[in-house]
């Protein structure tokens, strides 16, 4: 997909592991955003779910430019891979003055995949002010087990993310992040683009590793979230041990012990001899 | 002239860190019965109280507390839901 790759640091995907998303501030040009909001209003093709990137955004095409923007190529190919295929794509309009705002939600349906996840692109070609009512993402969300509009309830949580963000802005987003699009209390339509890629091939060690044993990469996997529940918080942590022990191939991974302690069996492991 | 003897709901549901009912408030959510406002998803980053007593202590009455339900064999390590939730009350009347 990419001419000039531009590969995510391992600190970086250990971050998107933590979280849930990345944030690409501004880095798509004014030119690409200005016509955006044209491309948009004229409407784009629809794609055949599983259709690959290529047939999907011909060559020249809007979408295609933006996905090959290097600093996105990038950062899709160490997330989900060299040629990923295009579940779908939509742009997301919040209208001015807009009574209400969506429920937290989770995309498509409970997903139980632990060695696989898809990724999903936002794109924002404006500027996003706080009054414009931008994207509300729950950062750590993504491992909760929850069908989609089910965690309607929760209004706010304790560092809940209130996307603003300049034009040109892309997340990208792990399958299972809760988030909703905001009450916009602006007098300006909000747009947002939104692209999901599933892998075509096993997401280990797709990103530059160079900095895999760094402290930074620890630091970024060790983090705690202020809504997370004291006791859940733990299963947080082990969950995501997991997720990046099937991201680097490395099955002895751990942090503070969590997943070693537990599996530790002294006589299974002695009648297995 | 009759006088109004209509009472109406206000609804705030906490989210607490623990099963502890003066631990932390973690999540928020407003239902307001009189109409006089529409809380919404994503509209507040600061919780109305620091933990479900003090919410006791500004009048609100609690009418029902999560149970404390143990993971199912084999799910023990997966999250869902916020565990710890607590639903409160004021009766205003008017209207």
């Amino acid at each position: 997909m990419s001419t000039t790759r531009q590969l995510l640091s391992s600190a970086q995907v250990a971050r998107f592991t933590a979280h849930g998303f990345l944030r690409l501030d501004g880095i798509v040009p004014p030119e690409m955003n200005e016509e955006a909001l044209a491309v948009f209003a004229a409407g784009l093709p629809s794609v055949p779910y599983g259709t690959p990137v290529p047939k999907a955004f011909p060559e020249g095409s809007f979408t295609r430019r933006l996905v090959e923007l290097p600093a996105v190529a990038g950062a899709l190919e160490s997330l989900v891979g060299p040629d990923p295929t295009v579940d779908h794509h939509h742009v997301h309009t919040r209208e001015p003055r807009e009574g209400s705002a969506q429920p937290l939600h989770g995309d498509a349906v409970i997903d139980l995949r632990t060695d696989a996840f898809d990724v999903q692109l936002m794109y924002y070609p404006q500027e996003v002010t706080a009054e414009m009512g931008g994207t509300l993402i729950v950062p750590g969300s993504h491992l909760r087990r929850t069908n989609e509009s089910d965690t309607g309830r929760y209004q706010n949580l304790r560092g809940q993310t209130r996307l603003t963000c300049p034009a040109g802005t892309v997340a990208l987003l792990h399958h299972g992040i809760w988030h909703g699009g905001r009450r916009n209390d602006s007098d300006i339509v909000r747009h947002m683009y939104k692209i999901r890629f599933n892998p075509t091939v096993p997401q280990v060690r797709l990103w530059d590793t160079a900095d895999l044993d760094a402290p930074a990469v620890r630091e970024e996997l060790g983090r705690g979230f202020p809504w997370y529940e004291q006791a859940t918080g733990r299963l947080e942590i082990l969950n995501r041990i997991r997720l990046w022990r099937a991201l680097t191939g490395d099955p002895t991974f751990d942090i503070e012990y969590w997943a070693t302690r537990i599996a530790n069996r002294p006589a299974a492991q002695r009648s297995q001899a | 002239m009759t006088m109004s003897t209509t009472v109406r709901q206000q609804v705030l549901v906490l989210y607490l860190d623990t099963s502890a009912l003066d631990s932390r408030v973690i999540g928020w959510a407003r239902y307001d019965g009189t109409g006089t406002t529409r809380p919404t998803t994503g509209d507040s980053d600061e919780p109305p109280y620091e933990t479900g007593v003090a919410a006791l202590e500004d009048g609100w009455r609690l009418f029902q507390a999560a149970q404390l339900v143990p993971p199912y064999p084999g799910t023990e390590h997966e999250t869902s839901f916020l565990k710890h939730e607590f639903f409160f009350e004021k009766l205003v009347s008017g209207g």
